[in-house]
This record gives structure tokens, C-alpha cells and sequence, in this order.
């Protein structure tokens, strides 16, 4: 819907403020990881993937741009952190930014915090339409498929020979 | 977006060119920052009426479907649709209230600075509200007429005079029966803010009954107001010519713009600029004089009686500044960009607020009051004057400035329609009856970057006239149409259909004609009483085979408008659609349900030659209605029948 309430979730949830007043009164300008952009009339949601293979770990000179766990989000350690921007320009998201007035990126960590402590993350937590979905790509697809198989039932069974899955 | 995407009048694009090249912000600059724009705003399903909220109703059906307090998307988007009717009510009304206030002013013999221009004016306004004039001077039926008015905005007992005296009888009984009859002015406002206060009303047909009885109070009362005290402080307008677009601004002059709403100021500075001892003080200053030029709806007012060139309209506020010409831009109320102020601090340019409503931080502010208006425009002259050596040597100013006329009102069209023995209407409906032309249409209203600048506008008019349908046009609207060449009479020519211009030739009236400002749409309501009167298209505004439009709104105003234009029975077409789509019930109501209750409706259609052809359809269902003869020459546009 373009109302951007993943963006402002996503910085109150990486400030020190507790909440969106006290942030706003404050001199903390967190920033946030996820932005919506227009495309035309649809407003889109732009975000890390944290890439199997991704660019801004290869790019990054000190190791600051790292995972944790084999199978976990791309983090960064800000105290390696030399901020010189090789992340930023590797990012094929445009994802990553510079930090406005302090050192170094800001980087989505697909609120591991919130995470650990069985909370959705921040933007998706916001998100009034559920237009922005945690899950495990597992259930996505399975659900993708069954959804698929239920159409080809219906299909054949409406007597028509060919699907929407042009097969 | 290029400069060519963005606006459709060249000396725009010249001047967005300039901006972009300076790295000066403009209107569309922001806008593109702003996207996406909120979906829940848009939809019309966000409340922030109370504190409970901020509520936002899901449109997809997944997440909440009513606000805290219970309210549906239904009931919130019909209450921010009534608070945007109120608001642009607010302004026509306010303005109409300063202009009564005025005469009252003349008549306690409180300013000299004013007076009654048009007498007859006065005296057939005063007839109207039932004063009878004759016999009485002209004091005494002004000092009548201010009080009978005054008491209009408050009274708390009866229903809206003007309504009931100006519009048509039949129009007036549907509304009694609709219930929608404007009580008093003032009142209309309060009771919408009392209405979408937390738990009162909740169904959105009851929020829209209110919504036209408050516009209504502003067509056929407030703007109403304001056009006839105006004519009868400022004289009735008649045919006048000017030029119109940047390029009325001058490099060897002092240029000064009046930007905003109400005559009370521009008239004034219009009668003292040309002043000797001013000329003088600004040839002094190396000047070659003082060229005075009108944005927006006051450059209509100034134009449409004094013929004073108009710079531009909404949107172009900035350019002209950024010509870097402008010595002093002096503003008062309504449609005036925040942004005007941050910008003329990188230009010698002089901002100057005048109202007291109407104040911006670090902005010179000269009060304007109206028993020192002549001494308070020389003051906001000198200061144009005394700021001309400070302009740099870098300014631009594009070429483009076109010839138009304009000063067309419902009274002088009678006299032009009937020649000098006898002011009728009866050559317009006898043209529309026997078939050379189709109908006729109100094309009106604001700039919005949501749109292509301009481009709307004249190409709805455009469409129109090649279809043998007249245009009556106010606002930013009209002076697209000037910018464009349309409102000269060789337009007809040009672009009109066969009928249009057999008439425009007989009459010597042009095809598109410039009626003022946007509190002078209520000269269109006045203009459709009179064919209503004439007779032979029906009995009430309903069955008449007339459209409107607003083609690039952006206003509240306009919101206002197009609800008391659709509350008289005028089927109006605007593109960007009111932020209601977020309510289905709401927006089926607008654009159909509507027209049972109250005989008119609201179409959206973001393409202005489809919306013309709507236009059109609805106008070609009238004629058939009213049993017309067929058109007497080949039609551009058939619609299949």
C-alpha cells in the first residue's frame, strides 16, 4: 500500500529509543534496511535477501560482512567494520546504505533479536496488509504446489485439457 | 520524467528546464520523492479522528475491517470526504464573508478606499434578496444588502436566501424533498465537524445528504456571495482581452505578481500602480515602468476587469519566480506553495504575505485592512520598486504569452446572446434545441503534478468544441485555455465543430468562455438558472444537456465544487478520483446511486478525451430526453445509440 510502516518499524526496532516518539525527540537517526519504492502506480518493498552467495561478503575487506551459521542471515560486525563502502557499491539491491553520521553500513540482520525471541521480524510484524511474509521457503513452495495441483484438478475437472501451468 | 512528460505548455517545460539545471526544487521534484504515495490515504481509509487511532482499514479484507471505535472503510472515507467538502467550503465562503464585510465597511463609512462601482449591479442583487431597491439611494440599498448577507453566514433559523432566490424552482423543491437544503453558511461547516467527530454520524448516504447541503451553502451561498459583492465593489465584469503565460513578465520593468484569492487586495493595487509618483520612483530606479501581472483565481478577478496580464496558474508559482524577474510576489490566501518561501530566499525575489491567515516564518508580512488599503498597496509597491536593482544577471524569462478574452458573466452573455434591445439566453437554447449545438460544458479547476500539466485541460476543451459544445471555464482551467490560445475567438475556427462556429461567428462570442475566478463558478450556477428560465430544455438544471469537469484537481475547493455542481444536477467528470475508491458502497453512491437522490453525479476518468466523451454521452441521454432535434452537422464523436 506504499505506507511505509515496514520502514519506520525497522528503524525503531534497531534504535536504542523505546518508542516512535521518544525516537522521533531523540537525536538517533537509525535509518532502516528495508525501503518501498515506486514502480509506476505499485509500491514495492525492497530488501537484503541474504544471498547464498553474497557479493557484499565477498567485497568486504575486514570480514565484518560475515554469517554467523552456514544457513543464517548475511550480519555485520560493526566493530570490524571500516566502512568503506565496498558492500554498498556490491549490493545488487541497493540494499545496503552508509550510515548517516556514524561509522559504517547499515545492514539489515533480519532482526535476529526479535527472532531468538520468537518475534516476526520488525517490517513484517508492521506490515497492516501482510504484504510482507516471514516463512520458511518450504511451506511457501509446498503451498505453491498444492495450490498448483488443486487447479489442474478443477481444470480436468471442468473438462478442459490444457492448465494455467501450460503444460 | 521529462520536462515534456511533466507539463504541456512550453514555457513550463523552458522554465522546469532552468530549475533542473539549477538544481532548484519544484512542485514536481517533491512529488516524485514523495512516491509511493500512502494507499490508505489514497483510498480515503485512513482516521486520525480521534485518539484511539490512527485506524486503517484493510482493503484486501485480511486485516481489520473497521477502526477501533467500529467505524467500516464506509463510514471513514464518506467523513474525510465531507471534512474535504467543508474545508473548500470554508475557503469559498471565508472569501465571500471578507467581500460582504467590505461593502459593509463602505456603507458605516469606515474606508474610503472602496466603493460601489456597480450600481445596477447593486440593485439587482439587492431585488433578488427581496429588498426592493426602488426609490432607495444607493447607500441605503448597499447598507441593506451587507446586513441581509452578513446575516446569511450565522443565522440559525430558516434557509440559505440565495439559494432559494437564484436557483431554479424546481431545483429548489428537490432539494426540500432531498433534504438537502443550505440552512445557513457558517452552520453547514460546523455541523460537518460535529458529524465526523468520534461516534456521531455513520452512514456514509447520511454523511453525503450533509455533504451536499454544505456545498451548496458555498456554490449558492459563499462563492455566490463573493462573485456579486465583488462585481458590485470591483464593477461586472465585460468582454476585456489579456495575455496570459511567463511571458507577460518583463526584463525592463518591476514586476510585480498578486498571487492568491480575494479582489479586495489585487483590485486595489491594480487602480494604485499605475500612479504617477510610483512610474516615477521605479523609472528611478532604472526601470521602464511597473508591470503588474495576476496567478491563480486573483489574476482572474484582475484580468476579468481590468484585462491585467496573468503570469501563469497553480503550478507555475514557482517557475515565475525562478525567472528570477520577479521583484515582489504578494500573496494573501488559498493555493499559495509553502515552497514560495524557501525559494525566493535564493532569489532577489520578495515574498510578501498580506492576510492574517496567511503567515510563513521569515516572511516580510504587511497586513492588508481594508480602511488602508490604497496606503498599505503603496507600500507593497514601493517595496517591488525599491527591490528591481537587486535582480541578478542571470534571469530567464521564456517567450511564450498568448492573446485571450476573457470578463464573460452570466449578465453580459444576455446582453451579447440578445443584442442591445434585449438581454436573453434565448439564441443559446434555441441553438442547443435546434441542433447547432450539442450542449454546453464547465471545464474547471486546479494543476496537479499527478497529471501533465495543462495537457487535461486543453484537451478536454479541445474535444469538446470539436463537438459542437460550448465551454464555460474558471479557475487554473481558464487560464490553461489562454495559455493554449483557446479562449480566442478564432478558436472556434480552429478547432470547433461546424455548429459552434456557425454560432461564434453570428454572435461574435468565443467558443470557450472565461467566466473568472473559482468562487465564479457560482456565475455557472447562475448561467444554467438562466437557460433553465429561458425555457425549452426542461424545468430544472437536471434535464439540461450540460456536463462538468475538473481535469487536474488537487484542491478541496474543487471537492466542494464538483459536490455543489453535482448537488445542482450537473453530471461532473474529474480525473484522479476522490480518495473514496477504499469504501466500494461509497464510490458506487458518487458515481451512480447519487443521481436518483439528487439528479446529478460524479464520474472519474483519468483520460480527458474519454472523459469528454462521457461528457458527451451524457449530454447527447439529455437531448434525447428532452425529445431535441438531431444535430444539425456531422458530429465528430457518435457514440452508438
Amino acid at each position: 500500500m506504499g505506507c511505509r510502516s515496514c520502514e519506520l518499524a525497522c528503524a525503531l526496532a534497531h534504535s536504542a529509543a523505546e518508542d516512535l516518539a521518544s525516537l522521533v525527540a531523540s537525536d538517533e537517526r537509525p535509518g532502516h534496511s528495508i525501503s518501498v519504492e515506486a514502480c509506476g502506480k505499485q509500491a514495492v518493498p525492497v530488501h537484503c535477501n541474504h544471498c547464498e552467495d553474497a557479493p557484499c561478503v565477498l567485497a568486504c575487506p575486514t570480514g565484518a560482512m560475515h554469517r554467523e551459521k552456514p544457513d543464517g542471515p548475511v550480519t555485520l560486525d560493526t566493530a570490524k567494520c571500516i566502512g568503506c563502502s565496498m558492500c554498498v557499491q556490491a549490493c545488487p539491491f541497493g540494499v545496503l546504505t552508509v550510515r548517516r553520521g556514524g561509522r559504517g553500513v547499515l545492514k539489515c540482520d533480519l532482526c535476529i533479536e526479535r527472532l531468538a525471541k520468537g518475534l516476526e521480524p520488525a517490517c513484517v510484524a508492521a506490515c497492516p496488509t501482510k504484504a510482507l511474509v516471514f516463512c520458511e521457503e518450504e511451506e511457501v513452495v509446498k503451498t505453491k504446489r498444492r495450490q498448483a495441483a488443486e487447479r489442474l484438478v478443477s481444470a480436468q475437472e471442468r473438462g478442459e485439457t490444457e492448465t494455467d501451468n501450460g503444460e | 520524467m521529462t520536462e515534456h512528460q511533466k507539463s504541456a505548455d512550453k514555457a513550463s517545460r523552458e522554465m522546469l528546464k532552468c530549475a533542473a539545471s539549477e538544481n532548484i526544487e519544484v512542485a514536481w521534484d517533491r512529488y516524485e520523492a514523495m512516491q509511493p504515495q500512502c494507499g490508505f490515504g489514497s483510498l480515503g481509509i485512513c482516521c486520525r479522528n480521534c485518539s484511539m487511532g490512527p485506524c486503517r482499514i484493510d482493503p484486501f479484507g485480511d486485516g481489520p475491517q473497521a477502526g477501533i471505535c467500529g467505524a467500516t472503510a464506509d463510514t471513514i472515507a464518506a467523513r474525510n470526504l465531507i471534512r474535504m467538502v467543508a474545508a473548500g467550503a470554508s475557503a469559498h465562503s471565508d472569501h465571500g464573508r471578507d467581500i460582504a464585510h467590505t461593502l459593509k465597511l463602505v456603507t458605516d463609512g469606515k474606508t474610503g478606499d472602496y466603493t460601489v462601482k456597480d450600481e445596477k449591479k447593486l440593485r439587482e442583487v439587492a431585488a433578488r434578496y427581496g429588498l426592493e431597491p426602488e426609490g432607495k439611494d444607493t447607500k441605503q440599498v448597499a447598507t441593506e444588502l451587507a446586513e441581509v448577507v452578513l446575516k446569511e453566514f450565522g443565522k440559525q433559523e430558516g434557509t440559505l436566501l440565495s439559494a432559494r432566490v437564484y436557483a431554479p424552482p424546481a431545483r429548489v423543491e428537490r432539494w426540500e424533498r432531498a433534504g438537502v437544503m443550505p440552512r445557513s453558511i457558517d452552520r453547514e461547516i460546523v455541523e460537518v465537524m460535529h458529524r465526523t467527530h468520534i461516534g456521531v454520524d455513520v452512514d456514509y448516504r447520511n454523511l453525503m445528504k450533509h455533504a451536499m447541503r454544505t456545498s451548496l451553502s458555498d456554490g449558492w451561498g459563499g462563492s455566490l456571495v463573493a462573485t456579486e459583492f465583488s462585481d458590485i465593489l470591483f464593477q461586472g465584469p465585460t468582454p476585456i482581452r489579456f495575455s496570459a503565460n511567463l511571458g507577460v513578465l518583463e526584463k525592463d520593468q518591476v514586476n510585480l505578481i498578486v498571487h492568491g484569492h480575494e479582489p479586495t487586495l489585487s483590485d486595489i493595487i491594480v487602480s494604485v500602480s499605475q500612479e504617477e509618483a510610483l512610474v516615477q520612483m521605479a523609472r528611478d530606479k532604472g526601470a521602464e515602468g511597473i508591470n503588474l501581472a495576476g496567478m491563480c483565481c486573483t489574476g482572474n478577478e484582475i484580468l476579468m476587469r481590468h484585462g491585467i496580464a496573468t503570469a501563469g496558474n497553480f503550478l507555475q508559482q514557482e517557475l515565475a519566480v525562478i525567472t528570477g524577474v520577479v521583484d515582489a510576489m504578494v500573496v494573501d490566501v488559498q493555493c499559495i506553495m509553502p515552497a514560495l518561501s524557501p525559494l525566493c530566499d535564493c532569489f532577489h525575489t520578495k515574498l510578501l504575505t498580506t492576510s492574517p491567515k496567511c503567515k510563513m516564518e521569515g516572511v516580510t508580512h504587511i497586513e492588508f485592512h481594508e480602511d488602508k488599503a490604497v496606503a498599505t498597496a503603496r507600500e507593497i509597491i514601493k517595496t517591488a520598486i525599491d527591490n528591481f536593482p537587486n535582480r541578478t544577471k542571470k534571469t530567464h524569462v521564456p517567450k511564450q504569452k498568448e492573446d485571450a478574452v476573457g470578463g464573460f458573466t452570466t449578465e453580459n452573455v444576455f446582453h451579447i446572446l440578445g443584442g442591445k434591445y434585449r438581454s436573453t439566453y434565448r439564441p443559446l437554447n434555441n441553438a442547443i434545441i435546434e441542433g447547432r449545438l450539442r450542449g454546453a460544458a464547465g471545464v474547471v479547476g486546479c494543476n496537479n503534478p499527478k497529471v501533465q500539466h495543462d495537457y487535461g485541460h486543453i484537451e478536454m476543451i479541445k474535444e469538446l468544441i470539436k463537438n459542437d459544445i460550448p465551454v464555460v471555464t474558471t479557475g487554473c482551467n481558464a487560464i490553461a485555455a489562454a495559455k493554449a490560445g483557446l479562449l480566442r475567438p478564432e478558436a472556434a475556427f480552429e478547432y470547433g465543430g461546424e455548429g459552434i462556429q456557425e454560432i461564434c461567428r453570428t454572435v461574435g462570442l468565443p467558443p470557450v468562455l472565461h467566466v473568472g475566478s473559482c468562487v465564479d463558478n457560482s456565475r455557472i450556477l447562475t448561467i444554467l438558472s438562466a437557460m433553465v428560465a429561458e425555457g425549452g430544455l426542461g424545468d430544472d438544471i437536471s434535464d439540461l444537456p450540460v456536463a462538468g469537469a475538473a481535469p487536474e484537481w488537487m484542491s478541496e475547493k474543487a471537492v466542494s465544487i464538483g459536490m455543489y455542481f453535482v448537488a445542482s444536477g450537473v453530471y461532473t467528470v474529474i480525473a484522479t478520483p476522490l480518495p473514496v475508491l477504499g469504501s466500494a458502497k461509497l464510490a458506487a453512491y458518487l458515481t451512480d446511486g447519487m443521481e436518483a437522490d439528487i439528479g446529478g453525479k460524479w464520474a472519474f476518468e483519468e483520460d480527458p478525451i474519454e472523459a469528454a466523451h462521457m461528457m458527451i454521452r451524457h449530454i447527447d441521454a439529455k437531448r434525447k430526453a428532452l425529445k431535441l432535434k438531431p444535430m444539425m452537422y456531422e458530429q465528430a464523436f457518435k457514440p452508438e445509440s
